[in-house]
């Protein structure tokens, strides 16, 4: 290494001290960085809790919103009632087939289908989400069923699918090898060990992962702009009849030029940040216990 | 996972469960691959009318004037502009997004103490669970208005009258702005992965290093970056593949306008927004040509994102697993 010398920074020449304050200087910039990179969450956090406080009543939880964005007052129960119908049923989904294609993988590991299945597990990390939307509309909404709760929920899964897979891979990973082969000594076949051993052993991550994932599939706009369409109503059918959500409703409502509609958006996105900033630390804090624990 | 030591006697008979368990999680990891495929078959085959007929010119064509057939294609689909407004935006937040991350990933990785840098750490992996529906109205309530507003004029005032694309009047919701918002959205993925990438560096080279006399800066350029520069590429380009795809809160903020602007002060639209913003009301041969839209769109980020992971995993066999924050 060409800067280093054989004097101590103690010294004091001219060099070390231009090395010296070069570092203090590097030094104020990275934290000068940090507190830039921190300032939109301070922004974001505070602005939507001001506003949306502001505009939070016990009206807006309980009630829908009024026929005419001009108008003030009511409120987005039908987009929470969306949100939970369709991330639940997308949950149902995705978490079974996710945690199964994870098992795959670490299970079978010398499958030669599992290096495949994980690289594209990945790259379905990456798809975008709108392009998830159209190939749901194209398949599921032009078929038969139309704009609906189950082609919304469909679309999530496909979201939130590759998001459990990669976290369940990660964690079955850190299961140790010795309580499989303690499981496999007492005469257990492999497909005990997994749901017996494997599977209660990872519990916690695996639920961190899904919970995640539920977390990313709730605040998701676009896929649902082309699957679900936007209600004005509590709708309950599962198919024939287009659903809202607190994302399809906060866009509609913030695109508008009408100050009743901005309050209401507001309002709208405390609650789904409270849902989904709940959900993330819960799911962290989850997680960090089952590390502290140890054996993972 | 080796060593399935099962007795022999009653092998036949015990192997079954063994069997179809198998088979059953095997068909929920190829159901996997097989949704992947399906994803882009059905829908080139839906878009296949538009994209035959236009040619390469749907890439390379700037006039998207779409029809409203029921049967036939009669409009003329060119998304340059559309295209153009991706990468561009795309590239505003990574030049924005990508040396704040890797000085906030340095100063917590070699600077900070302990619990600032697990603190930090856990702010800004909240800021990735911050929906982007909320960074739309935000920034179009907000952030871009009243913050953003004020430092584009300044910009096209002074520095616009003689650089290219800087150039005023400045239009409120335009590249730049969709740009820097779209920034705070890709930052917190490209910081976890440096961070994760730089926190490998081994301690007993750092340690070397400070034993010879450098300053913490040294270390850093000398130590640590070098290692960590295919990392720092890998996320980068994990963060290019999270931009190229970022719909609402782009298409809320960057104005709209279906032409190539002259000026990243000025309103455009991207892949992405052109789709949410004018599918409800397309006519069946409009839809047709934004399902091709979002094929391109898909192709261009399974590309980079198959990049980007074959870089990460090449350098460091390092997993990625902050793409599920």
């Amino acid at each position: 290494m060409t800067i280093m010398t054989s004097r101590s920074l103690h010294d004091a020449d001219p060099a070390a001290l231009r090395r010296r304050r070069r570092d203090r200087i590097v030094t104020v910039v990275l934290v000068g960085a940090v507190a830039l990179a921190v300032m939109p969450l301070v922004m974001i956090l505070f602005e939507v809790v001001r506003r949306g406080v502001g505009a939070m009543s016990w009206e807006f939880l309980t009630s829908v919103q009024p026929f005419s964005q001009r108008r003030p007052g009511g409120g987005y129960l039908h987009g929470l009632v969306g949100t939970l119908y369709m991330v639940a049923i997308a949950s149902l989904l995705s978490v079974p087939l996710g945690i199964g294609a994870a098992t795959f993988v670490v299970e079978y590991g010398q499958s030669r289908l599992s290096p495949l299945i994980r690289f594209f597990t990945d790259v379905m990390t990456g798809v975008p989400s709108i392009f998830v939307g159209l190939f749901i509309y194209s398949v599921v909404v032009q078929g038969r069923i139309g704009f609906s709760t189950l082609a919304g929920a469909l679309a999530l899964s496909l979201l939130m699918l590759p998001i459990v897979a990669r976290s369940a891979e990660e964690v079955l990973r850190l299961v140790p090898d010795d309580l499989r082969n303690a499981a496999y000594g007492l005469g257990a076949h492999r497909w005990q060990v997994v749901t017996r051993v494997v599977w209660p052993a990872a519990s916690n991550g695996l639920v961190t992962g899904a919970m995640l994932a539920v977390a990313r599939a709730a605040g998701e706009t676009a896929p649902l702009l082309l699957t679900a369409l936007g209600a004005f109503e509590i709708v309950t059918r599962l198919v024939g009849e287009a659903q809202t959500a607190l994302p399809l409703l906060i866009y509609s409502e913030a695109r508008g030029p009408y100050e009743a509609a901005h309050a209401r958006a507001w309002a709208g996105a405390l609650e789904l940040m409270l849902l989904v900033l709940i959900l993330t630390i819960a799911a962290r804090a989850l997680s960090r216990r089952t590390t502290r624990n140890g054996n993972g | 996972m080796a060593a399935t030591g099962i007795s022999s006697g009653r092998r036949r008979r015990l192997l079954r469960p063994d069997e179809i368990f198998r088979v059953v999680l095997g068909v929920a990891g190829a159901g996997v691959l097989a949704i992947l495929a399906t994803m882009l078959i059905s829908t080139t085959v839906q878009a296949w009318p538009v994209l035959s007929r236009e040619g390469w010119g749907f890439v390379t064509g700037s006039v998207w004037d779409p029809g409203t057939s029921r049967s036939e294609i009669t409009g003329e689909y060119g998304a340059l502009a559309f295209v153009v407004g991706t990468l561009v935006t795309s590239g505003i937040a990574l030049a924005v997004a990508v040396p704040l991350a890797v000085a906030v990933a340095l100063y917590i990785t070699q600077a900070a103490p302990r619990r600032v840098a697990a603190g930090l750490t856990y702010t800004i992996e909240l800021l990735a669970a911050v929906p982007s529906v909320v960074f739309g109205l935000w920034g179009l309530l907000f952030f871009v208005p009243t913050v953003l507003r004020p430092l584009m004029d300044v910009v096209a005032n002074t520095l616009g009258t003689f650089v290219p694309f800087l150039g005023g009047p400045v239009v409120t919701y335009n590249y730049f702005a969709a740009g820097i918002v779209l920034s705070f959205m890709v930052m917190p993925i490209v910081m976890a992965v440096s961070r994760e990438v730089m926190a490998g560096t081994p301690v007993t080279e750092i340690g070397a290093a400070y034993a010879l006399g450098a300053t913490r800066w040294e270390v850093m350029r000398h130590v640590v970056l070098p290692r960590a520069r295919p990392g720092i590429i890998g996320a980068t380009m994990l963060g290019l593949g999270r931009a190229l795809g970022e719909t609402i809160a782009v298409a809320m903020l960057i104005g709209g306008s279906q032409q190539i602007p002259s000026s990243v002060f000025r309103g455009g639209q991207s892949m992405a927004g052109i789709i949410a913003v004018t599918f409800q009301e397309a006519a069946p041969e409009n839809v047709k040509a934004l399902i091709g839209v979002g094929v391109l769109l898909f192709v261009i980020t399974v590309v980079v994102n198959m990049a980007a992971r074959l870089i990460v995993w090449a350098t460091g066999g390092y997993v990625a697993k902050e793409q599920s924050l």
